[in-house]
């Protein structure tokens, strides 16, 4: 093993650990603004003890999210300084721009979020919500800048092998940043709000704060109704983009070997990919399937992976694989939503069991298409750390194999660990459910509040 | 003014901006074990819970900001200190989880561990690594030629232990002003304590460093440092008295900003010492620029956006202002 496949695997493992909660912070801060404004909006006491409750995830979550990303900023130094040095004059700006309009942002006020209850009233906490929202949400624009840059690499020169960079305007709104930064945005709303209505359902399925239950539910579910057939239509979007741009990588994912020179290109539904032999060992297709797909047309050109050099090829069944999974939770979830709709139009969304037993078990899967998702566009931009300009062997730091084994066994160790405790202490949090008795604080308390009464503890709640 | 002058400012900016306001969030975690029982140590994680992760963002400025203007330095640098990084890194790993992982806990000991730890190791690590910066790092071409552990040595360790005393100061005169009664009278008696050791880690720095690094001698003595470069001591000396004489008359706000002085002379003194080299003993800053373009562009996102950063930071310590209560940590 290699200084070069260590410090892959290494930012794999720390990336695809980090990665995790962004999503979930991104996605629940603007579900929080949504709660927040309905405070305001109908100063009803339960938006607030929702909120409250949220919050307490969201807060966990944000914690371990900033913890493990000063890891990856790091990383670029340590383990691939190389590509950091050849590329920093195009790359590095978007990375500073993610730190100055979007963590500090999100830094500044969050204190404020959290702890500023008694400090401010309640129009400033709730721009403190949305301002760590808008944080989040320009973090991800940033990332994806650079990181659309490095798939899609426009704006510069390359003058003795260092990249100058001509235009930034160019770099930054390079060809796959708009499809691209809004499948992960919405990826990670979609996922957010199937995590608030699993949860929701699981409290739900054991009569627990029914009404406050079933509120959460129901804004979490309108959100994913809006979301997820538009991430359908944004994945169709994001494959072709990978067509016209990176046309190996969607050889690789489609493992279609052969360009097709008269006819359409099937699409194959399941195959086992060989690489050495470089055919599919077994396949069911659809005849014309992939023309269609991503030209639109029936008998499309195509390009086969055996067009590109055997060095130039990324990872075929890896590839297949991830990109299948993950659409097939984005169906999945689609599908959801559309017998929520048919439930909700019965008047029956709240008390159907087996639906709610599935809206518990499907939680998860947002997370796991995301993970998919970047494993597909990762793996799929090998061996290139810089599409089709730099590869990634060339892009590692000079040094020795065992100071990458040191690091990444300790990852190995502390991520697992750390990731437990967060699971022992959300499932903690959550199964001291919600909080209806602290007294709201008078700063907090609108004129005309609406008390929220719940088996007979509303005594209680008035403070 | 000259770009490359104006990035080498705004990158040793945001490193002090780090170091003070991070330090004062690690210095209150070294003194975790020495408080006397949970409620303090709830005192003292709810003086910096609503502030640390602004603070912190301070460090991936100063990194970000490395990596635009000097992307050779960033390069070379952090794969040569790829161990002593890598454990800081660790070390604020353990730290940040504990705000919120304590706030849930029952058991409050274990996290009571983990935080000092967490920030000790993070300490200690930050302090090997600026003496490794300090020792001079080997370079051909544009890339790291050295060895893993050419970090590691006695005046890089004794640095380590420098910024752990450092940072306690920091720490204690910030719980000055944010604690009162019997924990603020602690705090005196620990800034006290702390004081005294820094002022001599300092002194031997200050000695050793010319010692251990030969050119920093000559860089000393020769024109037109030598016009200046004695301000650096003086102005620590003055901080280290204001501090003393602001601790015995029980001042508040004093002891902190004279701890912040005292920092800022070292700091300077430091740059003083070893500029216009960038990498020690041998790259400057000239050298290990990034293009004219870049500079220009991201400097016109930091003339934009900074200004607003600072103000709505400012105004977030504001908001929580005053002195600390026990229960805090409730939201």
């Amino acid at each position: 093993m290699d200084a070069v496949f260590l410090s892959r695997i290494q930012f794999a493992v720390t990336t695809m650990f980090h990665i995790l909660f962004p999503v979930l912070t991104i996605g629940l801060s603007l579900y929080l603004v949504v709660v927040e404004f309905l405070w305001l909006k109908t100063h009803q006491e339960l938006y607030y003890r929702m909120y409250r409750f949220w919050v307490k995830i969201f807060a966990i979550n944000f914690g371990v999210g900033v913890v493990s990303g000063i890891v990856l900023e790091f990383e670029f130094g340590t383990n691939f300084s190389q590509f950091s040095q050849t590329v920093s004059n195009v790359f590095s700006p978007l990375l500073a721009f993610e730190v100055m309009t979007a963590f500090f942002l999100e830094a500044g006020f969050l204190g404020i979020m959290l702890f500023g209850w008694e400090k401010v009233n309640r129009r400033v906490h709730f721009l403190a919500t949305c301002l760590v929202a808008l944080g989040t949400i320009l973090s991800a624009f940033w990332i994806l800048a650079a990181n659309s840059w490095m798939q899609t690499p426009v704006g510069f020169e390359q003058v003795n092998g260092k990249f100058m960079v001509t235009d930034f305007f160019t770099a930054i709104f390079n060809p796959s940043l708009p499809i691209r930064a809004g499948h992960m945005v919405l990826a990670s709303f979609e996922t957010s709000v199937f995590v608030v209505a699993g949860i929701s359902a699981y409290f739900l399925l054991n009569k627990r704060q029914v009404e406050l239950s079933r509120r959460s539910l129901g804004i979490a579910l309108v959100m994913a109704g809006l979301f997820s057939p538009v991430q359908i239509y944004l994945g169709d979007a994001s494959g072709r983009q990978v067509f016209h741009h990176q046309p190996a990588k969607l050889a690789a994912i489609e493992a279609h070997w052969e360009t097709n020179t008269h006819g359409g290109a099937p699409f194959a539904v399941v195959a086992l990919p060989d690489m050495r032999e470089e055919r599919n060992l077994y396949q069911i297709v659809i005849p014309h399937g992939l023309s269609l797909l991503v030209t639109h047309s029936l008998n499309g050109r195509v390009q086969g992976l055996k067009d590109f050099h055997e060095k130039d090829r990324p990872n075929v069944l890896i590839l297949f694989w991830a990109f299948r999974f993950m659409v097939a939770i984005g169906f999945i979830l689609f599908f959801v939503m559309a017998w929520a709709a048919f439930l909700w139009r019965k008047g029956r969304l709240f008390d159907h069991r087996p639906f709610l037993w599935t809206l518990l078990i499907a939680h998860p899967l947002g997370f796991i298409a995301t993970e998919l998702g970047w494993v597909t566009t990762e793996v799929g931009r090998q061996p290139w750390v810089v599409y089709n300009l730099m590869r990634t062997a060339e892009g590692v730091s000079p040094i020795p194999a065992g100071n990458v084994i040191w690091s990444l066994c300790l990852f190995l160790i502390i991520f697992p660990a750390i990731g437990a405790i967060y699971f022992f202490y959300i499932l903690k949090t959550l199964h001291r459910g919600v909080d209806l008795t602290s007294p709201i604080p008078p700063i907090q308390r609108p004129v005309g509040m609406r008390p929220f009464k719940s088996g007979g503890k509303s005594d209680s709640v008035m403070g | 003014m000259d770009l490359i002058i104006i990035w080498a400012c705004l990158v040793a900016l945001a490193i002090i901006l780090y170091v003070v306001l991070d330090g004062f969030s690690l210095g209150v975690a070294l003194l975790f074990p020495s408080a006397r029982d949970e409620d303090e140590r709830d005192v003292l994680i709810n003086s910096v819970a609503p502030v640390w992760d602004a603070n912190q963002t301070w460090l991936v400025f100063g990194g970000g900001a490395l990596l635009v203007a000097f992307p050779m330095v960033y390069g070379v640098l952090f794969s040569a200190l790829y161990i002593p990084l890598l454990t800081f890194i660790f070390g604020l790993i353990f730290r940040g989880v504990t705000f919120e992982f304590r706030a849930n806990a029952t058991r409050k000991r274990p996290w009571d561990r983990s935080f000092f730890l967490g920030s000790f190791v993070a300490v200690m690590a930050q302090g090997l690594t600026l003496g490794g910066f300090l020792s001079g790092t080997k370079v051909v071409g544009t890339c790291f030629a050295g060895g893993s552990f050419d970090w590691l040595n006695p005046f890089s360790v004794t640095v380590g232990i420098a910024l752990i005393a450092g940072y306690i100061l920091l720490g204690s005169t910030y719980l000055i002003i944010k604690t009162a009664g019997s924990v603020q009278e602690w705090a005196y008696a620990k800034a006290f304590r702390s004081a005294m050791v820094v002022l001599g880690f300092q002194v031997l720095v200050t000695i050793w460093t010319p010692i251990h690094y030969p050119s920093v001698l000559t860089n000393w003595f020769s024109s037109p440092r030598i016009y200046f470069i004695w301000l650096f001591p003086l102005l620590g000396l003055t901080a280290f008295c204001g501090l003393m004489k602001s601790l015995k008359t029980r001042r508040e706000f004093l002891p902190f900003f004279c701890s912040v002085v005292l920092f800022l002379a070292g700091y300077l003194g430091l740059i003083a010492s070893i500029y216009p080299y960038a990498i020690p003993p041998s790259i400057t800053f000239k050298e290990a620029a990034a293009q004219h373009e870049t500079l220009r562009f991201t400097l016109w996102g930091v003339i934009i956006v900074l200004p607003v950063v600072l103000a709505y930071t400012c105004y977030s310590h504001m908001v929580f202002r005053g002195k600390v209560g026990k229960i805090g940590y409730d939201y």
